[in-house]
């Protein structure tokens, strides 16, 4: 990816987007659809688009995963 | 573990303790959460004994969540350790603060990881403060090129963009929307060290970026710079 696409999918915005919010109170159940191989995205669109745009939120959903999914370090 | 109680459901119900409408008085609970429900909810050795057991899994949650971020340059040494044993005390009371609000949606010791890892991020973000890379008010908009990847050797081809970019970002957004877009974007301060620094939240925070991304990419396609929004959602 180069700069213009970098900085145009940053720009962009989903109006799906939950906020943190939402997502931070879903995130449990989101993460436990995703360890089970469960379509966590399907179920939970507007998460799933915050996370992707959420580096914050997103680093939180990796840390829980790791916690009950055994991966952490 | 705490031992599965399978009198838990009515015990805590009956104690008016747990919701009577909820997943948990419904019987959706798995019997391992049931077990800590059961210990939490009453009172005496056995909610001690579980207290303690859940604070000795949150602070091995917090030192793995802690390893797993990699290196934290403002903290070193035995900071970690005291940063991981404060954020597994604080989501112990988070939990037992708001035991009654846990629904049953998956199991307990998820939902109580939860707030030991957003108390990682918190007590991360307030480090963040020790020692700024960049000074408050300062604007580095010499790395942005860097930050998103623009090429040097093209430079000619991107500096309009960039500097159209900055044009939108003073004349589109509104101060508070152009001071916090400067930090995280710009200065690339982390979204919660910038939170606790205004006295506000992650939600805030990030609402009040999402709206700025809005309005400056619409500034940019207004004026050439990108094309018409993607439609493609993924």
């Amino acid at each position: 990816m180069n700069g213009w696409q970098a900085l145009d999918r940053f720009l962009q915005t989903d109006p799906r987007d939950v906020g943190c919010e939402q997502a931070m109170e879903m995130l449990h159940v989101y993460a436990e659809l995703v360890a089970a191989g469960a379509p966590a995205e399907q179920r939970h669109p507007g998460i799933a688009v915050h996370l992707r745009a959420c580096g914050p939120c997103e680093e939180d959903f990796e840390g829980l995963l790791a916690a009950i999914t055994g991966e952490a370090p | 573990m705490v031992p599965a109680d399978p009198a838990v459901d009515e015990t805590a119900v009956a104690a008016g303790r747990l919701d009577p409408g909820s997943a948990v008085a419904a019987g959706r609970l798995d019997p391992e959460s049931a077990g800590w429900l059961s210990a939490l909810t009453r009172t005496g050795p056995a909610r001690e004994a579980a207290l303690t057991r859940l604070h000795e899994l949150l602070v091995r949650i917090a030192h793995a969540e802690l390893r797993r971020r990699g290196p934290q340059p403002q903290i070193t040494g035995p900071e970690l350790d005291d940063l991981a044993y404060q954020a597994a005390a604080d989501a112990l009371l988070a939990i037992t603060g708001k035991l009654g609000q846990f629904r049953a949606e998956s199991r307990f010791t998820t939902w109580a990881y939860k707030f030991v890892v957003f108390e990682v991020s918190a007590k991360l973000g307030r480090h963040f403060w020790r020692r700024p890379m960049v000074p408050l008010g300062g604007e580095a908009w010499e790395r942005l090129p860097d930050r998103f990847g623009f090429d040097p050797a093209q430079e000619s081809e991107w500096r309009d963009l960039l500097a159209a970019l900055r044009r939108a970002v003073d004349e589109e957004l509104t101060p508070r929307q152009r001071e916090v877009f400067v930090a995280i974007v710009v200065n690339d301060v982390p979204l919660d060290a910038l939170a606790i620094q205004l006295g506000s939240n992650r939600n805030a925070i990030y609402k009040m970026v999402f709206d700025a991304r809005r309005k400056l990419r619409a500034a940019l396609a207004a004026n050439g710079y990108l094309g018409p929004e993607n439609s493609r959602r993924s």
